[in-house]
């Protein structure tokens, strides 16, 4: 077996296989109503990303070894219509490798630390249910060829952080902040699914080396024109910035915080939340390809950077704290990318992903720790003084998180609601009017919540 | 005798209506139930009998033909996986009836609607298919007596239907491709925007999903009987302008019941506004009658009708244990019956595209179809499709999560619900990650339907041979 062989035929499917599998039986069981031994559950997630980790590594060796920097591997067209085609392709080269490196360390690391973490939570199987899913998302997120497959991991991504920032169900505020992720989520879906039809049809497929060009990782050269990569690449910043809470979608990121302290770390500190930025990495040709996109992505990575500083410094709760100050490095890492520095933006990520996964994991005990302090020194620690050199209007602003929520839920969200809402009270008049009088409906219009 | 020497087809349509007599004849609630599931189970078997007979290219004994000189309830790749489809929806829906619903669920009007509905979806022969559908009407009204609902709305909107329906069938009929067939054509597009339910006179379907029995409500309408009568009655012969219409009225319907079924406070008034939404993706496909469009509409009618199946099976599965499920405050209920919020989630998903599924192709297609035909379409499907993902979300959210309550009465699914729920998730799952079979068959009938229509319809575009 040659090193080409080794790397297309082993390691390849096994960092794929490794979370899928994992997801699949966890699922399964889940859904025939089977609970599973927490030490069970904790050796399977380990093992799979243990088993994928080392996959993973493995083939970056081998590339290493093999000099190779593009390894693609094609499992078939999964649809081949006279005019249509889907292939489902994954590429391991200097981009998704790390990626998945990181996805595997830091979903096991997770995992290692949930165990005891969540030891006898009611919801312990349904988080690691969740957890595997996000890995799968992650792995084949960064690992995608094409842009469907992109999609594919992108969409489980999302579905497990909403549902895991409403893993405490019994209280309505994390369902509520839940479902607030996942509206804003949808929305970045669409963009994304609308970008992937554009570039399927703009190409012939959704395949990145034939729409980003054919040479490795960040040197391809997209056939699109100025124009045309403006308008995909539009679509996928639009795309990105709803993943990675960049401005206007600021908004959620402090709200997921909901969650348990493993999944905030890994979702909102480590990988979820730069999604958008690989994103934008991974499409990066088509930024080269208009400079209008560039000075965008710089823009909105520049000015979600000072909002999340601004907001950051009046925060009084560590994980919101930390979440600002995640954010703030996200948007540095956007504009790194809209200046064209597409490697350091990379280092930049890995690099911040795992200090804040440190830091999400640590924040727990720290607050303990600070507790025993004050206990043993017999007074308060000295504050610290949070956002007071800022101006009252400035402090405001900051307190308020840049009334972005406000401001989405005024335009957007109030009076999308008030015209349905108005629909069907007309809609109720009438339906009574014809089925006569008498008849009732069997259910009130009440408020919406 | 051989498997070719059988009127499979035939058998299938017929056995339900014995069914209907016989259990007619049962009282107690609990056997004629049995003797339902078995009637829709025999049924199911036939119907796929017939349809591997069909595919793998039998030559199939057709007792008609030999009574009639031509066989009007037959089989093409269209109503091919059809039969079997509506069929399975009769049998799942059947089977997952709790004992709490028996006494409601009218088997023998569930059988007697079986059996008209698998000779609609059988028919190719216009005049019969006309009738069939004007037919199809008649159990509901039943069914809102039973039940001492008030009928008037259902029946001003399809008395309406039938009028149009028999008046544009007979003007197409009549006038061939004479000055009334553009009159005809509208009379029928308008009389299948009434039978789909498409915006504004989408209220007898909120109005029946609304008051009819649960079980009954989902049969009714899921397996979208009305674009079939589009495919076999309008799409071959109509002009441009029509189907031009009809994915008008089906852009503005989905949308317009995306938005409402976000707001809704009631499961039912939801689950209507949803299926509304996603039933009028599919007929968008009509509109845009390129190949990719129609191939990917043919395929999310299937998806749909059998996601949509088990997303109704899974809410009726929750009335039958709280009552009608009320959505201004949250149930938790996720802790007392994990595997239906699992369900629920999955099929609800799956309704919308979710990848994995097997809607993800259909949808893909269908919005690849409506981007290359016109960008605002397409548009108008993504946005329906997110607001009705957040639909699904927001209403899991509402019942399966918050504070639990206390109670000592074992929500868990039932063996016959839970062999119902899961053979819709793995068909909908397995059907996701093996789409090219299905979506290979609905290509070529679209390939075959578009080259009808070019020989038919004068200036009709003919489908590419592909690249």
């Amino acid at each position: 077996m040659n090193i080409e062989s080794l790397m297309t035929d082993v390691c390849g499917p096994l960092v794929l296989l490794a979370p899928t599998v994992l997801f699949a039986i966890l699922g399964g069981l889940t859904l025939t109503g089977r609970p599973l031994p927490e030490k069970l559950i904790n050796r399977m997630c380990i093992s799979a990303g243990s088993l994928g980790f080392v996959a993973s590594l493995l083939m970056l060796g081998l590339m290493l070894a093999g000099h190779s920097r593009h390894v693609a591997i094609e499992f078939g067209e999964w649809i081949h219509l006279p005019n249509f085609h889907l292939n489902v392709k994954f590429v391991f080269d200097r981009l998704s490798v790390p990626l998945a490196i990181l996805s595997f360390l830091l979903c096991s690391t997770i995992g290692s630390f949930a165990t005891r973490y969540l030891h006898r939570e009611p919801g312990y199987q349904r988080f690691f249910v969740l957890l595997s899913l996000f890995m799968a998302g992650m792995v084949i997120a960064s690992v995608a060829g094409t842009v469907e497959t992109l999609f594919t991991g992108w969409e489980f991504v999302g579905l497990s952080s909403a549902l895991l920032v409403a893993f405490f169900q019994e209280r309505p505020a994390p369902a509520r902040n839940a479902f607030r992720v996942w509206v804003v989520y949808r929305i970045s879906d669409a963009a994304l699914l609308l970008a992937a039809v554009a570039l399927h049809h703009l190409t012939g497929e959704g395949d990145f080396d034939r729409a980003l060009g054919g040479g490795p990782w960040p040197e391809g050269v997209t056939p699109l024109s100025a124009y045309n990569s403006l308008i995909v690449g539009s679509l996928l910043l639009f795309a990105a910035a709803g993943k990675s809470a960049l401005v206007p979608f600021s908004g959620w990121l402090p709200r997921a915080m909901e969650g348990p302290t493993p999944s905030s770390a890994v979702f909102y500190g480590a990988l979820s939340v730069h999604l958008g930025a690989f994103l934008l990495l991974r499409v990066s040709p088509l930024l080269d390809q208009s400079l209008i996109l560039c000075v965008l992505v710089t823009a909105l990575g520049l000015a979600t950077s000072v909002y999340a500083y601004l907001a950051g410094a009046v925060q009084t709760d560590i994980k919101s704290a930390l979440s600002f100050a995640s954010l703030s490095q996200v948007g540095l890492i956007v504009a790194e990318i809209g200046v064209g520095f597409r490697y350091l933006a990379l280092i930049h990520l890995l690099g911040h992903a795992c200090l804040r996964t440190l830091q999400f994991l640590r924040a727990p005990s720290l607050l303990a720790d600070f507790n025993s302090l004050e206990n043993a020194i017999g007074q308060r620690l000295p504050s610290v003084d949070r956002g007071r050199w800022l101006s009252t209007r400035a402090y405001r602003f900051a307190l308020a998180r840049g009334f972005l929520d406000a401001l989405l839920l005024r335009l957007v969200v109030t009076p999308f609601v008030q015209t349905f809402r108005w629909c069907d009270r007309q809609e109720r008049r009438w339906a009574a009017w014809l089925a006569g009088p008498g008849a009732e409906s069997r259910s009130k219009p009440e408020e919406w919540s | 005798m051989t498997a070719s020497e059988i009127p499979w087809v035939e058998l299938a349509i017929s056995l339900p209506l014995i069914g209907a007599v016989v259990t007619g004849r049962i009282r107690d609630p609990r056997r004629a139930f049995q003797a339902g599931v078995a009637f829709t189970g025999l049924t199911l078997a036939l119907s796929i009998a017939a349809m591997i007979v069909f595919f793998t290219g039998t030559p199939y004994y057709s007792l008609q033909e030999r009574l009639l000189g031509s066989a009007m309830f037959r089989l093409d790749e269209l109503n091919a996986p059809l039969l079997p489809l509506v069929a399975l929806l009769h049998f799942l829906t059947c089977v997952a009836t709790p004992r709490s619903k028996m006494r409601r669920f009218s088997v023998g009007w569930s059988l007697t609607s079986e059996s008209i509905r698998l000779a609609i979806f059988a028919c190719q022969y216009p005049p019969l298919l006309l009738a069939l559908l004007v037919l199809c009407v008649l159990p509901p009204v039943m069914e809102l007596r039973n039940r001492r609902e008030p009928v008037r709305a259902y029946a001003i909107h399809m008395a309406l239907f039938v009028v149009l329906l028999i008046g544009g069938g007979a003007g197409l009929q009549l006038s061939g491709k004479g000055a009334f067939a553009g009159w005809a054509s509208a009379a029928m597009m308008l009389a299948i925007l009434l039978r789909c339910g498409m915006a504004p006179t989408h209220t007898w379907l909120i109005d029946w999903l609304e008051r009819a029995s649960f079980g009954n409500a989902i049969l009714f309408v899921t397996p979208l009987t009305g674009m079939y009568a589009a495919v076999r009655l309008v799409l071959p012969v109509a002009p441009d302008w029509v189907l031009n219409t009809i994915g008008l009225a089906s852009l503005v319907t989905t949308v317009y019941a995306a938005g409402m079924a976000l707001i809704q406070n009631d499961a039912r008034r939801f689950f209507a506004y949803f299926f509304l939404s996603q039933a009028s993706i599919v007929l968008i496909g009509l509109e845009l009658h390129t190949p990719a469009a129609l191939a990917g509409s043919l395929s999310m009618w299937i998806s749909s009708s059998l996601s949509l199946t088990g997303f109704g099976l899974t809410l009726r599965a929750l009335e039958a244990r709280i009552g009608r499920v009320d959505l201004t405050r949250f149930h938790g209920l996720y802790r007392r019956t994990p595997s239906l919020a699992i369900a629920f989630m999955i099929t609800g998903l799956a309704c919308v595209g979710f990848p994995g599924t097997l809607g993800f192709v259909a949808a893909e297609l269908i919005v690849d179809g409506a981007v290359v035909a016109d960008p605002v379409v397409g548009l108008g499907v993504v946005l329906a499709t997110a607001l009705n993902g957040m639909a699904v979300v927001r209403v899991y959210l509402l019942l399966f999560t918050g504070a639990d309550e206390p109670s000592t009465l074992s929500l868990i699914m039932g063996p016959r619900e839970r062999f119902a729920i899961l053979t819709v998730l793995a068909l909908v799952i397995g059907g996701g990650l093996y789409p090219m079979p299905g979506v290979a068959s609905r290509d070529r009938v679209a390939r075959t339907i578009l080259a009808e229509r070019a020989v038919t319809v004068p200036g009709a575009a003919v489908p590419a041979a592909g690249h």
